[in-house]
């Protein structure tokens, strides 16, 4: 029987399991919109902005295993998408995202609500497809989850015209779908996974650094495996947290531009390093010369070629599936007993001790006014560090990032690569629909949450009990510290005039909303939050903060990472290894 | 240093511009580009001249690879290889010049393909320099237009691109 091609989206949709469609309808897409009407195998979830959808398929996916899948229509609905799919793109999560586009007979016409998604997306997309004919629309999803998923993951467009909506083919849905120009590595090549063995072996001081492509590639057991195997530190990037448990003794927390003294200093000297799925982006060894100016052997294991050597050259590349690589290098280490050195490890450690010792992430705490690292470090009381994470984008996101300690993958939320303001609250409401039984937050700020704020409409159409906590200093945190630090504090235009009551928005779209001011009361706010009596409702909590707090450890644009900015406490401290340790006094 | 890159590439609509885009949004450079499709009607073949540091033609290559639609890519560069370009020239041929300018034509055995009575249309076939060295060769005051298809090429002896 011959079905619309609307019909098919569906079917396809269907097919691939997908259980929540994010999407906001219009005129391209009104078939589309009928055929979800007429079907109950997935739910719809009709966002506010487009932008938003993008967002709530992205954490949905980000929390889960499964793709996120996004429907916007032509024109307006596909460049609202793109923040998103860029968002998507850069931390490498697999959506697929369905825009509706005008007839193809009005194509290239100018015609309302035209824009050419694929010309617009490209840049932003793993790939996109026009399609032009029912008769292809089936196997364009099937390739399209396909690519969206396998390899580096990233998000893929599919541009339908209205007509090709409409018009009817038999549909048939392909089992699987091979391309002959995409063919992702799976497996690593066994005399490189040889070599990098070899070099821990021989490591007087190896350390493992470990980026979100372990998150992606459910790579989370192999990392701790080995870690522990080694016994050797470990560090996790901003989108590699949770692949180490944050309390494992191992973990040194985050490194890079607000990662801890730790972390950054045993990056820099260290003798081997193995990168696991992280690609030595500018946040996190700022300068590729400086971070080379100390001797290092580096072993970089990542499934897209295109990542190994962009910054850094490196001694021992390995393209390949994270998981895959690291049990063939757990299983070589086992084999042939191979270890460092314990002694030389031991010497390690004791410097690694010594660094931590001083608490880079140490602030001062205070009675009268709100630090906003202690609504952190309460959240992780309340939640017993369970919650699924989402943040926005600034200085509550890295406090977020330094003060939670992720237990596990998929619990941290944000976005990592292009840094999108507006992301949370979407994401907090896709990663709830994903996870229905957790506990989900979302730390966000003033700034940030007016971004998409609307989407509390949404959290409440579907009723996600996402806990909102926004850490209000009045400013654009972010941007104030940078102006402070590099701008002669001229504040220009980050303070925040003219803000809402948020307690009152929060009750006007039907949600509970607390304004908290006193810092003995952030604790029992966030317990009756997340207790029993607020379980089933969204709680916006308003945390006034002290205006002034910055995050540190800090490194500017530009300098090393033994060249940080360092907290109050520790202003002046050498960035060095210490000089009792003779073995490292040559690498100062 | 220059490069001469052959890419095997799906010849599907929009395969082209993926290329173009990918140049440009990360800032490398094309020097050349000929695109035509193979024996094969479903791919494409192009020639990419470009040129960079090692590292950049390192990651060209790899970011040309991650192109979905891109089949295979080689770096000509790499071994013995023939490259040739094909130009139209069509230059002013009166009086005591004409004469002149088809002798330096039969020199670079180049074909006069079109004739009026104050012009001659050359077709000129081979590297790229030797086309460099033709324009040299004639006045400048002569050319009244150029049209050149940028380099093809190919890799010497045994060594295919072939799926």
């Amino acid at each position: 029987m011959e079905i619309s091609g609307a019909e098919i989206v569906s079917r396809c949709l269907a097919e691939e399991n997908v259980e929540f469609v994010f999407g906001y309808p219009g005129g391209a897409v009104l078939e589309i919109y009928d055929s979800i009407f007429k079907q109950e195998k997935f739910k719809h979830v009709l966002v506010r902005h487009e932008q938003a959808a993008v967002h709530a398929a992205d954490a949905y996916s980000r929390s889960s295993n499964k793709v996120g899948v996004a429907l916007v229509t032509s024109g307006p609905g596909a460049t609202n998408a793109l923040t998103g799919i860029a968002t998507a793109y850069m931390d490498s999560i697999p959506l697929v995202v369905i825009s509706g586009q005008v007839p193809s007979n009005a194509i290239g016409l100018d015609a309302f609500q035209e824009v050419d998604m694929i010309g617009c997306s490209r840049p932003i997309v793993k790939h996109n497809f026009l399609v032009k004919d029912v008769r292809d629309l089936a196997t364009t999803f099937k390739k399209a989850f396909h690519i969206a998923a396998t390899g580096r993951p990233g998000p893929v467009v599919i541009d339908i015209p209205k007509d090709v909506t409409m018009a009817k083919t038999e549909f048939s849905y392909p089992e699987s779908v091979t391309i002959r120009s995409y063919n992702p590595p799976v497996k690593g090549h066994p005399g490189q996974i040889k070599k990098a063995a070899q070099l821990l072996a021989e490591a007087k001081r190896p350390y493992i650094y470990v980026g979100g492509g372990a998150v992606q590639g459910g790579a989370s057991a192999q990392v701790t495996e080995l870690v522990r195997l080694l016994g050797v530190p470990c560090t996790n990037t901003l989108m590699g947290l949770g692949a180490l448990d944050g309390n494992d003794p191992h973990f040194v927390g985050m490194l890079g531009m607000h990662g801890t003294y730790e972390a950054n200093l045993a990056m820099q000297y260290c003798d081997v390093l193995i990168a696991i799925g992280a690609r030595f982006d500018d946040r996190v060894i700022s300068s590729p010369s400086q971070f080379l100016s100390s001797p290092k052997k580096i072993v970089h294991i990542d499934i897209d070629p295109s990542s190994i050597a962009k910054r850094v050259k490196v001694d021992v590349p390995i393209v390949g599936d994270v998981k895959y690589v690291l049990n063939d290098l757990i299983a070589v280490l086992k084999e042939q007993n191979m270890r460092p050195n314990a002694d030389a490890l031991a010497n390690w450690w004791k410097q690694i001790d010594e660094w931590r010792k001083p608490n880079s992430l140490l602030y001062t705490p205070s009675t009268e006014v709100i630090k906003p690292q202690s609504v952190i470090e309460a959240l992780w009381q309340v939640t017993n560090g369970e919650a699924i994470v989402t943040s926005d984008v600034g200085q509550h996101q890295m406090w977020a990032a330094q003060y939670y300690k992720f237990r596990r993958p998929k619990q941290w939320i944000n976005s990592g690569g292009l840094g999108t303001m507006g992301f949370g609250l979407p994401a907090a409401m896709g990663a709830q629909l994903a996870n229905p039984n957790a506990q989900v937050a979302c730390v966000t700020g003033e700034g940030s949450i007016q971004m998409n704020i609307q989407e509390l409409s949404t959290c409440k159409q579907y009723h996600t009990p996402v806990k909102v906590l926004s850490l209000n200093n009045r400013y654009l945190g972010m941007v104030r510290q940078w102006q402070e630090f590099f701008y002669g504090t001229r504040y220009s235009e980050s303070y925040m005039d003219a803000l809402p009551d948020f307690v009152k928005i929060a009750e006007a779209y039907g949600h509970v909303g607390f304004k908290v001011e006193n810092p003995a009361d952030v604790e029992p706010v966030l317990k009756e939050a997340f207790g029993p009596s607020l379980k089933e409702r969204l709680v916006f909590i308003d945390f006034r903060t002290d205006q002034r707090e910055n995050v540190f450890p800090m490194i500017q644009n530009g300098r090393g990472l033994n060249q940080m900015d360092l907290p109050e406490h520790m202003r002046g401290m050498q960035q060095t290894p210490f000089e009792n340790n003779r073995d490292y006094g040559n690498l100062c | 240093m220059r490069h001469i890159l052959s890419v095997l590439i799906e010849n599907e609509a929009g395969a082209l511009s993926r290329v173009t885009g990918l140049f440009s949004a990360r800032g490398y450079n094309i020097d050349s580009l000929t695109v035509q499709t193979t024996e094969d009607p479903t791919l494409s073949r192009m020639t990419i001249v470009t040129h960079g540091s090692d590292d950049v033609i390192e990651q060209i290559t790899k970011q040309l690879n991650k192109l979905i639609e891109v089949v295979k890519v080689i770096d000509l560069n790499e071994a013995d290889h023939i490259e040739r370009e094909l130009m139209l020239i069509k230059v002013r041929a009166a009086g005591k010049d004409r004469e002149e300018i088809k002798r330096t034509a039969d020199i670079f055995r180049g074909r006069i393909i079109d004739v009026t009575d104050k012009t001659y249309t050359i077709e000129l076939t081979g590297t790229g320099s030797k086309l460099d060295a033709f324009i040299n060769a004639i006045d400048a005051a002569a050319i009244l237009e150029t049209v050149r298809t940028g380099a093809s090429g190919i890799a010497r002896g045994e060594r295919i691109l072939k799926i």
